[in-house]
């Protein structure tokens, strides 16, 4: 039935389950992923082009062990088994960057190459990674979720609350929510409050004069990688639940969380977040067919018969782009006043 | 032999050459100061007796032990301290985390060390929870100092403290580096100013193109009619 007056409820429990829950998950993997960015920027000085490789690198980590223990039958009910294995998952992701890091950004950190130079090579890293991960899991796409699938369903919210449209909560979205906010507060509180965590702004804000105040930058170096890890792996991990896993859909994640970390004003953690829900939405409410919506809020007289969708969602890669480019045309330092790396 | 002293230190930077055998040395309680026309290697200097720089044939002593192989780090840890020209505070970070940064290597309790650069600075006590990048020259510099001074260095290098700055607070400046000397410290600067400089002095070395031209009290100095001359403009 549908109903023939005014039905504001309905519409926003429509727009809720379509549009805003959704966005909410994905902005929260994308803040993930730009804020590793952003880290890597901030203290290592280059833009990170293996970001979205990287995370299919963690979310294949989690997908082998995963299946590991779920073929030994070692899972636990109602958790998804990929949670379990995160932080192996993080270790063996660290282990995989600091070698990285080891064998190839640091001869260019020695020589003191430019910032782009850097770039370049992080392009190669790319390269590699997506090439390891196709090489082990293939190319096609796969899910690896078990357990519990939602926290609620759209028949149980429905019988619950009495309204004609549900919403779902998605197992997934819940841990993504849950988990990128617990880790986006230990970031900056250790970045904010801990000795270390101050060294690596220290290190980020003015390189010889941590030095100068003993700031071992080898040190440095190697924190800001573990973090790294730690946020690529969850943020790869989150994404695959939500979405599922394919090596190409995470080396495209790049594009987005680029765009992020750009609008929210590069080398700024809060900004990469801000950037990276407004990224979100933007695709979200952009892509949304609203006919059903605006039936519910508008006089029969006025419904609509088109979908009333803006953007179809083969499309929503070029809306990052088109914020991208008003937000450089507008205001180029970002929302919040990023920090732009000038090479020495 | 003096506290701190560099000998006939050479270094250059890749292919050019900018210290032939230049010396300089402080004692504790004391301040010296090295002048000279620009590109003399004053800085140079500097950096090479912080080992930011290395020198290919010459040494540097400190209290009595040869430190002309340390690192940088390893200096700082021993008791030098380097106040840099520019960039010298975190712009990015508080006043308070700016002290806390300087007092990175060490272990201990640091609060009382911070109190006592408030002391010296009551200014920063105020502007303590604001970001450095946002204080005055005068303060900023003044932060700088108390970064420096939070490993307790017994020998602090300051890389022309008052450039860029008006004169009323070079006075101020000058009379905080007097403060630093008459704590016990052995206080080396370079300074444009030299005048001023050699004024408040108790040693002075004129460096003219990597090489020790004149060295002397800082009256002798300012006395000489051959350095007033070239130097400190007739």
């Amino acid at each position: 039935m549908v109903s023939e007056s005014v039905d504001i409820v309905n519409a926003f429990a429509l727009l809720t389950n379509f549009v805003i829950l959704p966005a909410i998950a994905y902005g929260s993997q994308l803040a993930l992923g730009a804020l590793a960015v952003t880290l890597v920027y901030s203290v290592l000085r280059f833009s990170n082009f293996a970001q979205g490789d990287s995370m299919a690198f963690g979310t294949m980590l989690v997908i082998l062990l995963s299946g590991y223990l779920i073929s030994r039958g070692w899972t636990i009910t109602g958790i998804p088994t990929a949670l379990l294995v995160i932080p192996v998952a993080i270790i063996g992701m660290a282990v995989y960057l600091l070698t990285m890091d080891r064998l190839i950004y640091r001869h260019y950190r020695k020589i003191k190459a430019k910032s782009i130079t850097i770039v370049m090579t992080s392009i190669g890293v790319m390269f590699i990674t997506g090439g390891i991960v196709r090489f082990v899991l293939g190319a096609s796409a796969q899910r690896f979720e078990d357990g519990e699938r939602f926290i609620f369903s759209v028949r149980e919210f429905k019988a619950f609350t009495g309204l004609e449209q549900g919403i779902a909560l998605k197992t997934s979205q819940f841990l993504t929510i849950t988990i990128a906010v617990l880790l986006v507060a230990f970031v900056f509180y250790f970045l904010q409050k801990t000795k270390t965590g101050k060294a690596m702004r220290a290190y980020s804000d003015n390189k010889e004069l941590a030095l100068l105040s003993g700031i071992n930058p080898d040190k440095v170096v190697q924190i800001t990688w573990l973090l790294v890890a730690g946020l690529t792996t969850i943020a790869g991990a989150l994404y695959g639940l939500d979405k599922g896993f394919a090596p190409q859909q995470y080396h495209l994640l790049l594009l987005p969380i680029f765009a992020s970390v750009i609008v929210g004003g590069i080398g700024s953690p809060l900004g990469a977040i801000a950037g990276a829900f407004l990224i979100a939405f933007s695709e979200a409410l952009l892509t949304y067919a609203y006919k059903k919506f605006l039936i519910y809020l508008l006089p029969l007289s006025m419904h609509p018969t088109s979908l009333v969708q803006l953007i179809g969602t083969e499309y929503k890669y070029a809306i990052s782009f088109v914020i991208l480019v008003i937000v450089l045309l507008i205001k180029p330092t970002g929302l919040f006043k990023g920090k732009v790396i000038v090479d020495e | 032999m003096a506290y701190l002293e560099g000998n006939n230190l050479v270094a250059a930077y890749g292919p050019v050459p900018i210290l032939h055998e230049c010396s300089v040395e402080v004692e504790k309680g004391e301040l010296a100061v090295i002048v000279g026309p620009n590109g003399a290697g004053k800085s140079t200097a500097m950096k090479v007796l912080l080992g930011m720089l290395e020198a290919s044939s010459g040494s540097v002593i400190f209290d009595g032990q040869d430190i002309t192989h340390l690192s940088t780090q390893e200096r700082i840890s021993l008791g030098l301290a380097f106040v840099p020209q520019t960039k010298n505070v975190f712009t990015s970070m508080t006043v308070q985390e700016n002290l806390e940064m300087g007092g990175f290597l060490r272990d201990d309790d640091i609060k009382h060390t911070i109190q006592e650069v408030y002391d010296l600075f009551p200014i920063l006590y105020e502007k303590r929870k604001q970001n450095a990048g946002e204080l005055s020259g005068g303060q900023r510099q003044q932060v700088a100092f108390g970064r420096a001074m939070m490993t307790r260095p017994t020998v602090m290098l300051l890389d022309e403290p008052t450039a860029g700055v008006s004169p009323i607070v070079m006075d101020e400046i000058f009379s905080n580096i007097l403060d630093l000397k008459n704590s016990g410290r052995a206080v080396l600067m370079v300074e444009q100013n030299a005048q001023q400089a050699l004024n408040i002095a108790d040693k002075g070395f004129v460096l003219v193109s990597g090489r020790n031209e004149h060295i002397g009290t800082g009256k002798e100095l300012i006395a000489d009619p051959e350095v007033r001359k070239k130097f400190l403009g007739g």
